[in-house]
């Protein structure tokens, strides 16, 4: 049997076609955000190593509004990147079964969610009770 | 008795003809319906009324057989469980589903998706066969729930036309072969996986995967792909660490 004469449609623009991929997207491009602030925490880290007087000069340069503005903008990025990844734990596990029962999807979100806002806090109350 | 209201709804369809057409071309219609026609009825109504040359599978009328897959206003659905009245006043937009070459209006090519369904061993590797003699293999009911909903799929492809990975590579399995591959190594019967890790570890196995997810989202029968695909690049990961750690042990690679 010849194969079928067929018509491909194009793929390009894809993610434009529907609410679904758009977050998607979303999801996926709000990890520039993680990368800019993984670069600036590296910067810090090379500026320690000059000495005190170049940690104190990037610490200056970070304290400016435009910085600070900057850093909001991230922190909100990164926690809904972090958020969007927690929705999607569930799909990387197995079923987990307790006393019988399967665990749902939204307790593994929840889990997830709860762990990583206390982690968080614990850090903010180490600094800010050092 | 009352008799069912009578409305109109436009019905705008791909059609492609191969051969004839060079690209495909839209057509229109008014379609007369009743609250209880599905999407498939209206196609029906044009094919028997209006047209008859337009082309689209179907067959069980139920949400079965899976072959009146399409995309409707750019979502992949089954036609037969859609409802043209969710359309109103707006109208409806056919075509056939995403990602697949098209054949003919609205049916598309499955030739490839259909050929990853095979690859993937999808039957059970009894570690050792049972004769007759020894009876049916047993299951505990916690050990059919582990693999029930994987084994729903229909073969309707939605998951595929939902899947942007697989429409910028075809090469990459896909959702439901890897769902259907999961299936039978989740079975407490089967004792296969080592067989089927080399499809799981592949460039264009479960790592073509990016969790997009849409295709758990347009599945029909309550499959998750995605959970299926996922899990088993943990799996792929342990199994990776396993022949490093221990390049001559057992499994599979």
């Amino acid at each position: 049997m010849s194969a079928p004469h067929t018509y491909t449609r194009p793929i390009a623009g894809w993610w434009r076609r529907n609410p679904f991929y758009r977050a998607y997207i979303v999801r996926e491009m709000t990890c520039v955000a993680v990368i800019a602030y993984a670069l600036e925490l590296l910067v810090g880290l090379a500026r320690l190593a000059q000495g005190p007087e170049a940690f104190e000069t990037w610490l200056a340069r970070l304290a400016r509004p435009w910085a600070i503005v900057l850093n909001c903008v991230a922190l909100l990025l990164i926690a809904f990147h972090a958020w969007t990844w927690f929705e999607v734990m569930p799909k990387t596990l197995p079923f987990i079964n307790v006393g019988g029962r399967r665990v749902p999807d939204r307790a593994i979100v929840a889990a997830g969610a709860i762990a990583a806002v206390l982690a968080s806090l614990l850090v903010l109350f180490a600094f800010l009770y050092r | 008795m009352v008799e069912p209201r009578t409305r109109n709804i436009r019905i705008e369809c791909l059609r492609y003809a191969p051969g004839v057409d060079a690209a495909p071309r839209m057509q229109a219609w008014d379609v007369p319906f009743t609250d209880d026609m599905s999407v498939l009825q209206g196609l029906q109504y044009i094919k028997d009324h209006l047209d008859g040359s337009v082309t689209f599978r179907w067959s069980c009328r139920m949400a079965v057989c899976g072959s009146c897959g399409m995309q409707i206003n750019g979502i992949p659905k089954l036609a037969c469980e859609t409802f043209l009245r969710e359309y109103m006043p707006a109208g409806i937009r056919v075509e056939p589903l995403a990602h697949f070459p098209i054949v003919r209006d609205l049916v598309i090519d499955q030739s490839d998706f259909l050929a990853k369904l095979e690859s993937v061993r999808p039957y059970l590797i009894p570690a050792v066969p049972r004769t007759l003699a020894e009876g049916p293999y047993r299951q505990t009911p916690g050990e059919m729930d582990a693999y029930y909903q994987y084994s729903q799929c229909i073969n309707c492809a939605l998951c595929y036309a939902a899947c942007p990975q697989y429409g910028m590579n075809a090469k990459f399995t896909g959702p439901a072969a890897l769902a259907l591959l999961h299936r039978y190594n989740a079975d407490s019967r089967d004792a296969g996986k080592a067989q089927r890790m080399e499809i799981i570890n592949a460039e264009d196995g479960v790592w073509g995967c990016t969790l997009v997810g849409y295709c758990s989202e347009v599945c029909p029968k309550g499959v998750d792909p995605a959970r299926a695909v996922n899990q088993n690049k943990i799996e792929s990961t342990k199994d990776y660490f396993r022949h490093l750690l221990m390049p001559r042990g057992s499994g599979s690679r």
